[in-house]
């Protein structure tokens, strides 16, 4: 198991076409993910990669049977693609794209709350590195070479850290079920607290890593959601210690602006509410290690 | 994005908020003649910097004469204006705000902000205007009136009129309230603003209701559709360094420490310095270098981290995952060959072909120390400073 996705899912890439369609598609494929095709509107009929593309997602989904969608298109297009992906029911939306205005993105998601429960889309990003499903599925923009398969469930707003992440869990022999890069804008299509229901309900996550940084409420929100409603142990890091008070760091939502939003009061949260905080960056992979080796009731399956 | 304040009333005007009677000024004859236009007998003038608290610093001068309004108008243009909230830099002030003086009988506070938790344009106000409002989240926050708005329909009139009751106005005045609320969310929702804040909206004594002072900040990703909102950027109210940076695509924010950064990705960014404190060295810049890091891109990263000349040393940090770290190295040497950097140099590598890259730099004959993980890279460029201070 694992969350999201899997080497079953069918996927479909929006912006199939493009340099950045076309090179993450081949990376994608290669690592074992069904891509079963693309949508480049205007292209419809011809042959990529391999695959068919098609003029719209409606097409694509009801030729392919697509579940899920990678969208790679440009900024001032991806909310209307991201609605086009929900409307054709599509049921997973990766969005890699960054540089998405929030206003489109409060749109997006009032959008997506038209439908009902049963076929709502959930939404990934944008401004996020992706999905992956160690030795499984990917759909992203991940090296997925720095993943291996295991019981650990991660979930990022950074994508860089995230590698960092999986790269130390790796030298030290602990796998990942899944990877999941929320993104670092002030809007994200899902929040850590949604990613760790799913990891609460797969029965192969044993634990989960939640790397989080500055601004916004969402770490405090799922604080509050490991203390109230997880049985497995949750290894907290919030970055950004360092950063000014109304300074952007690079990502739209990683800025201070209200209470509660620094790196310190986030972590001191995270503490409070029983999640082990890695006490610097560069000890993620060991905390999550000796988290895991003080669960003598659950064995944790390496798979190499 | 932030722009003026004398742009923010004109922005708002064209959305029915009803402001005083004024005109920017960029000369002390000019202020005049805007004082004469706008005719009465008492003016004032506002100094404008993209920063508040101005009052407290003598940024406002109120003026009764055309001499007094030469006067405040020479002691403000070309100077450097220090506020509470500019650091203590201070911003330069180019520009004068010439308004009409009101004699005012009531301040409120009215602000349109992007609500993350809500994800929604959330209206906030408050019977007392004039304060930050973090200090009225603390003094009063019972008093606090919020509206959410539903972003499919938007901002409806029963919710403007709820606030302008809500803040105990007459009913004339709760109309011309609703108007000023009304026509922010308009100007909010149609220019990609993340933050509308009339502070104070005003009541003067003869019944009028006014956006006396007006902030706006806008979204950065939004401005391609944006251009008129766009334009009004002023380069001379933000950090040069900054501003040349984004020239490059490069993300840069300028901090107060000694040891220059270059990373790659805004999370691994904030992570490395957390780890270049934890070490015991202070952080001299935030640099995200973006997915591609090309030797044009290294290279101008290390111009922008040597212009700060507190710079005594740098750590490069890459976590290569689509970019090879070879050709990461590769960037780096170029880049080091091209620009003479004069403190110590700590490189970290991580990801695809990590071997070759290494490699690379090893035999690039240059003077680069290396380091295999994130707290290895943070010691050492730690100690490489204090190495040299030493010397």
């Amino acid at each position: 198991m694992s969350i999201l996705l899997d080497e079953k899912t069918r996927v479909i890439v929006q912006g199939f076409t493009g340099d950045k369609g076309t090179f993450h598609a081949r990376e994608m494929i290669a690592y074992g993910t069904n891509v079963v095709g693309g949508v480049t509107p205007g292209k419809g009929g011809s042959e990529h990669l391999g695959r068919p593309v098609f003029n719209t997602v409606k097409e694509a989904v009801e030729s392919t049977g697509a579940a899920a969608s990678l969208v790679l298109v440009p900024a001032p297009f991806c909310a209307d693609a991201i609605m086009e992906a929900a409307d054709a029911g599509i049921r997973l939306v990766v969005t890699i794209t960054d540089g998405v205005p929030a206003q489109d993105m409060i749109r997006v998601k009032r959008y997506l709350w038209r439908y009902a429960k049963d076929r709502r889309t959930t939404l990934i990003g944008p401004n996020c590195a992706g999905v992956i499903s160690a030795g499984r599925a990917m759909m992203g923009i991940m090296p997925g070479h720095i993943y291996t398969r295991g019981a650990v469930g991660v979930v990022t707003r950074s994508g860089t850290l995230g590698y960092e992440a999986a790269s130390q869990m790796k030298a030290l022999g602990v796998g990942i079920t899944t990877s999941v890069g929320i993104g670092g804008d002030p809007i994200n299509g899902s929040s850590f607290v949604d990613m760790l229901a799913l990891f609460e309900q797969d029965p192969e996550t044993k634990a989960v890593v939640m790397i989080g940084e500055i601004g916004g409420p969402q770490e405090a929100d799922a604080a509050m959601f490991v203390k109230e409603q997880m049985t497995k142990p949750v290894i907290g890091y919030v970055a950004g210690l360092t950063a000014p008070k109304g300074r952007r760091m690079g990502h739209a939502g990683a800025i201070i602006s209200a209470f509660g939003d620094t790196a310190a009061e986030k972590a001191e949260i995270m503490r409070s509410a029983g999640l082990t905080v890695a006490p610097s960056p560069a000890e993620l992979g060991s905390t999550v290690a000796e988290a895991l080796a003080r669960q003598p009731s659950r064995p944790v399956m390496v798979e190499r | 994005m932030e722009i003026h304040e004398y742009q923010a009333k004109e922005l708002l005007t064209a959305f029915g908020v009803p402001v005083p009677k004024g005109g920017v000024a960029y000369s002390a004859d000019q202020a005049v003649y805007r004082a004469t236009e706008i005719g009465g007998l008492r003016w004032v003038v506002k100094a404008q910097i993209h920063a508040g608290a101005r009052g407290k610093a003598g940024g406002i001068r109120l003026c009764s004469t055309d001499a007094d309004v030469r006067q405040a108008v020479k002691e403000l243009l070309g100077k450097t204006l220090v506020t509470a909230q500019t650091g203590p830099e201070g911003l330069p002030v180019h520009r004068v705000l010439v308004e009409q003086a009101l004699p005012i009988d009531r301040e409120l506070y009215v602000g349109l902000v992007l609500d993350r938790k809500r994800e929604r344009i959330v209206v906030v106000a408050h019977p007392h205007g004039g304060m930050e409002i973090e200090e009225i989240a603390q003094r009063e926050p019972a008093a606090i009136l919020r509206e959410v708005v539903e972003p499919a329909v938007g901002m409806q009139a029963f919710q403007a009129r709820e606030l302008g009751f809500g803040l105990g106005l007459a009913p004339p005045q709760v109309n011309q309230a609703a108007t000023a609320i009304l026509g922010a969310y308009q100007a909010f929702r149609e220019l990609d603003a993340t933050m509308v804040e009339i502070n104070p909206l005003v009541v003067t004594k003869d019944g009028q209701v006014l956006a006396l002072d007006v902030k706006m900040s806008f979204d950065d990703n939004a401005m391609f559709r944006r251009p008129n909102v766009a334009e009004l950027r002023d380069y001379a109210q933000e950090d040069p360094r900054e501003a040349e940076a984004a020239e490059h695509g490069l993300n840069y924010v300028a901090l107060d420490g000694d040891i220059g950064c270059i990373i790659n990705g805004a999370g691994l960014a904030m992570a490395t310095m957390d780890m270049i404190k934890h070490a015991g060295g202070e952080p001299a810049n935030f640099l995200d270098i973006g997915g591609g890091a090309s030797p044009d891109r290294v290279a101008a990263a290390f111009r922008l981290v040597l212009s700060d000349k507190n710079v005594r040393a740098i750590l490069v940090n890459v976590f290569a995952g689509i970019n090879r770290c070879d050709w990461v190295a590769q960037g780096v040497v170029q880049a080091v060959r091209e620009v003479r950097v004069p403190v110590p140099l700590v490189v970290r590598l991580a990801g695809t072909n990590v071997e070759e890259g290494r490699r690379i730099l090893k035999e690039s004959g240059l003077q680069i120390h290396t380091a295999d993980t994130l707290s290895e890279a943070a010691e050492r460029v730690v100690a490489a400073r204090d190495a040299g201070l030493a010397a």
